[in-house]
């Protein structure tokens, strides 16, 4: 089997996973948000113990901590966390075939990009993982994968080149590998965001957001923007350092540290965004959902840069591009 | 919920400045900040149209084009600043507000900070319900209890800060005992600034206690946080930095690009350059005379004509400094002088010796041909105006480096010259070059030429290989393609602010990571000094207090109380981590 072979094999088992992940996540999700609602019940002396145990099916156990919250242990959520980690072992087995393919860093193209930014975003998670329950946040960060990476290999997909001349550099697997990584943390955070905005809304008895009854099994949403805010902190330090190293690669590439070239732009937008984001998380009457939708903005703005800018747009940088 | 704070940085508890200057202390704060959040997204906002329309400084010739195809739309947006929008008086009003309110918004903020600074750290407040307060046993006593989570809080300078009355100034006294220099065990000590930047300081006071007047207890409040503040203002000033530096950059820069044929040489002087430019503050007689020459350029390709590597070999001599091998590559500017140069591009110079009707040497030199795609086709022109009878000549040409024939004709089919063919068409008549109008050396100003015909009648197109002499008709001389040296395109540019920028930005980086990362905590540890009737051992009442995002202070707290009063016997809940 070619490296190449390998590869392609590596990166569509690690999708199918992925969307297993997905599916058995959401599970565990509605399982958990059924516990949670049975205890709620329970303790407002509404509900039996029959009643509460039609809610975990067999095969689960569900418990109630002194502080209240529901931890439910189910097939599903061991599937979900097996297929996830062997997802990603497998992802980093087809990235890392890439790189041996091509023959420099995979990430060059938007191909190597894709592959290699849901990569980082996975890690991401399982990191955060290992530290406390975020399951919550596993049926977003997995879907992501699924359909990142699934477009990537049909749509986006580019057999390997050398590389440029004015890629060949140190700071190519500087900037761009920080680039990635920041992108997969600000993935995570996105994801975070999202469900800090379904949860405020529907705690907030906004109509239609009360048929999801998944909702009940994340964190409140001051919680969740305390992880958001976590994440999107590590990614905007890692986008400033993006930026600069992309600065300093471009005053030994082209002889300018900063042109406005469209790539340069948009990278120039991204962090003025998140820092936005940053400012309105203190600033009075900005504080929670506001500044969740400027960091979602931002997120928005990432993927521009990385499909429609490369794509569209004309520049310098447009040579690295499909 | 805490989602309406306030800003973080009005925390204070205690309005020192009185109610009213509290307030109006606050109120610029919330009012600044949101002057700067929305200017922030205004300015990401005007970033985006330079992004998606054409723009003057980036690509002149598609602006135009824009114009042109655009009657309305294209004066228009012209006019309002839209195909130069890094460059228009709205972006730059964006950015100079944005840096006015930033430092509105820093000066009044380190003053805050300086008096921060030398305040005491403040008491610890009366009641800790606020803060889930947690009760842990203390077997040997209040005073033993404090003392020993003071050393475990401050293992090297713990210093024992006590106080009648909580107004009262602070008295100080040494109660560091060899125990508790023993216990830490640490032969480092590290440097007072840091320690004071980044540990707890520590302050206690004997009081009364609120539910009882009559009894006492002992109250430990421990704060850390400067790092935070500091590395915010680390990080906003930098960004004025930042800005300082680009500005004095484009004032004191200059640029020029130059082009080099192997075998050739670049004297250093504005004259010598293909285009150069220069901010308002640059003195041109600062320019040093050096000489560049050109010895060789490598390129390599591979099979399907992907560029691999582009080398520029060159001898560099300075004056007052025998000359030394210099190489540039893509990547890799060649450094002189405070100046960088930079490889750019490169292409063929085909090499004519051009004789007249009389047979005379009218042209000699080699003419860079201008790369078109990636193969390579490269195209010229030959102007010979110097012809010794007769009408002056001129020369359109097209290279391929490796002929090939497709279906279309010939075409290039790599970049290298492994079948180099040059297609030539001939011009007589007046090249226009005394006009005084200067012409661009890469095109051919035909409104004076006409083109010379074959015997057919039509234009002549002369296919020739390297070596080859040809004759032109009704006898005006002939032309030979000698050789075909390389060229390099060099772009050369000097910015004296560029240390200076990387300072800056390096500053920032610090400064945002110190911000983000750096832990604002309050912790309080409570006891009471004569325990009421029925309680047989002393309790410690800890809390703490963090930004919302920061969840490992309670944790923080449990670890503090467990170094200095061992394992607490009561149950503390499970954490919620599974
Ligand atoms: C050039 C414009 C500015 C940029 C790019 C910018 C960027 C940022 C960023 C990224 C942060 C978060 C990191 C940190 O806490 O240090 C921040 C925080 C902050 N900025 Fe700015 N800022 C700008 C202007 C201003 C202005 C004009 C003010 C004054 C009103 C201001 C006040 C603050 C404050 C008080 C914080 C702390 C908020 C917190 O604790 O999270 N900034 N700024």
């Amino acid at each position: 089997m070619t490296a190449q072979e390998l590869s392609w094999l590596a990166l569509w088992g690690a999708t199918a996973l992925y969307a297993i992940a997905m599916v058995a996540s959401a599970v565990h999700l509605a399982r958990v948000a059924d516990a949670r609602v049975a205890a709620k019940k329970q303790a407002d002396g509404a509900v039996t113990s029959e009643g509460d145990s039609a809610t975990a099916s067999a095969g689960s156990t569900s418990t109630v901590t002194s502080t209240g919250t529901v931890t439910v242990n189910d097939r599903a959520r061991g599937i979900a966390r097996a297929t996830t980690l062997i997802g990603a072992i497998l992802q980093g087995v087809g990235v890392v075939a890439r790189g041996i393919e091509s023959g420099h860093v995979p990430w060059s193209t938007m191909y190597e990009y894709t592959i290699t930014g849901t990569w980082v975003a996975v890690v991401v998670f399982l990191i955060v993982q290992r530290k406390r329950d975020v399951s919550y946040l596993a049926p977003g960060v997995t879907g992501f994968a699924t359909i990142a990476l699934g477009l990537g290999l049909t749509v986006l997909y580019a057999q390997s080149t050398g590389l440029q001349p004015a890629l060949q550099s140190f700071w190519l697997v500087i900037h761009v590998s920080i680039a990635i990584i920041a992108t997969g943390i600000f993935t995570v955070g996105a994801v975070a965001t999202v469900l800090q905005l379904f949860r405020d809304y529907r705690d907030s008895d906004t109509q239609w957001l009360q048929r999801w009854k998944w909702l009940e099994a994340t964190p409140p949403a001051d919680k969740l923007e305390a992880l958001a805010f976590r994440l999107h902190a590590v990614g905007f330090v890692l986008w400033t350092f993006t930026v600069m190293a992309g600065a300093v690669w471009a005053e030994h590439a082209w002889g300018r540290y900063w042109g406005w070239d469209p790539k340069e732009v948009w990278s120039f937008v991204i962090w003025v965004i998140y820092a936005a984001y940053l400012h309105a998380r203190t600033t009075q009457g900005w504080a929670g959902r506001r500044s969740a939708y400027l960091a979602l903005i931002g997120f928005v703005a990432l993927i521009m840069n990385f499909t429609v800018v490369n794509l569209v747009f004309q520049g310098l940088h447009s040579y690295a591009g499909v | 919920m805490a989602r309406l704070k306030i800003d973080n940085y009005a925390y204070r508890e205690v309005p020192r400045l009185g109610v009213s200057g509290w307030l109006r202390w606050t109120w610029r704060q919330v009012t600044s900040m949101r002057v700067a959040l929305i200017l922030l997204i205004l300015l990401a906002l005007a970033a985006i149209p330079g992004s998606v329309l054409p723009q003057w400084p980036q690509n002149a010739g598609d602006t135009q084009a824009f114009i042109d195809a655009n009657p309305f739309w294209g004066p228009l947006l012209d006019a309002t600043g839209f195909l130069d929008v890094f460059g228009s008086a709205w972006f730059t009003a964006i950015y100079l507000l944005l840096f006015a309110s930033l430092i509105g918004c820093i000066v009044p903020r380190i003053g805050v900070y300086w008096r921060e600074l030398h305040e005491p750290v403040a008491e610890a407040p009366s009641r800790l319900d606020r803060y889930e307060p947690q009760d842990f046993p203390a077997p040997e006593g209040a005073r033993v209890a404090i003392a020993s989570i003071g050393s475990v809080l401050t293992p090297d300078t713990w210093s024992w800060q006590k106080s009648q009355t909580p107004t009262s100034a602070a008295t100080e006294a040494e109660a560091a005992s060899e125990d508790d220099a023993q216990r830490s065990g640490r032969k480092w000590s590290r440097p007072r600034w840091w320690s004071w930047l980044v540990d707890y300081r520590v302050r206690v006071d004997e009081r009364p206690r609120r539910t009882d007047d009559a009894k006492r207890e002992l109250a430990l409040s421990a704060h850390k946080g400067h790092i935070r503040e500091l590395g915010n203002l680390l990080f906003h000033v930098s960004l004025i930095g930042i800005l300082l530096a680009v500005a004095a950059g484009s004032l004191l820069t200059y640029r020029g690009q130059a082009l080099i044929v192997e075998g050739d040489s670049f004297t250093n002087a504005v004259v010598a350059y293909d285009s150069y430019e220069s901010g308002a503050l640059f003195d041109e007689n600062q320019l040093d005379p050096w000489i560049l020459s050109l010895d060789e350029f490598d390129a390599t390709f591979s099979a399907d004509g992907t560029p691999q590597n582009f080398t520029a070999h060159g001898t560099l001599i300075e004056p007052g400094f025998v000359g030394r091998e210099v190489e540039a590559e893509v990547n890799r500017p060649i450094q002189v002088d405070g100046a960088k140069i930079y490889l750019q591009g490169n292409g063929y110079a085909p090499r004519f010796t051009v004789t007249d009707s009389n047979g005379e040497v009218a042209f000699e030199g080699a003419v860079p041909f201008l790369p078109q795609d990636t193969v390579y086709t490269s195209t010229g022109v030959l102007k010979v105006p110097d012809v010794s009878e007769g009408e002056q000549l001129g020369f359109k040409a097209t290279l391929l480096p490796t002929e090939v024939m497709a279906e279309t004709g010939p075409i290039s089919g790599h970049p290298q010259l492994t079948n180099p063919v040059i297609y030539l068409q001939a011009y007589t008549g007046d090249l226009g070059l005394d006009s005084g109008v200067p012409q661009n050396v890469y095109q051919l100003d035909e409104s004076q030429l006409s083109p010379v015909r074959g015997d057919n009648g039509d234009p002549l197109l002369v296919r020739m290989e390297m070596g080859d002499t040809i004759t032109l008709p009704d006898g005006l001389g002939t032309v030979t393609w000698e050789s075909t040296p390389r060229f390099a395109a060099f772009d050369l540019r000097r910015d004296p602010s560029l240390p200076w920028l990387l300072a800056a930005s390096i500053g920032s980086l610090i400064g945002l990571s110190m911000s983000l990362f750096g832990a604002r905590r309050r912790l309080w540890f409570v006891a009471p000094l004569n325990p009421g009737a029925g309680q047989k051992t002393t309790v410690v009442t800890a809390a703490a207090w963090a930004p919302a995002h920061d969840q490992g202070v309670r944790e923080e707290r449990d670890r503090i109380i467990e170094a200095a009063l061992g394992r607490p016997t009561s149950e503390a809940p499970s954490p919620e981590e599974s």
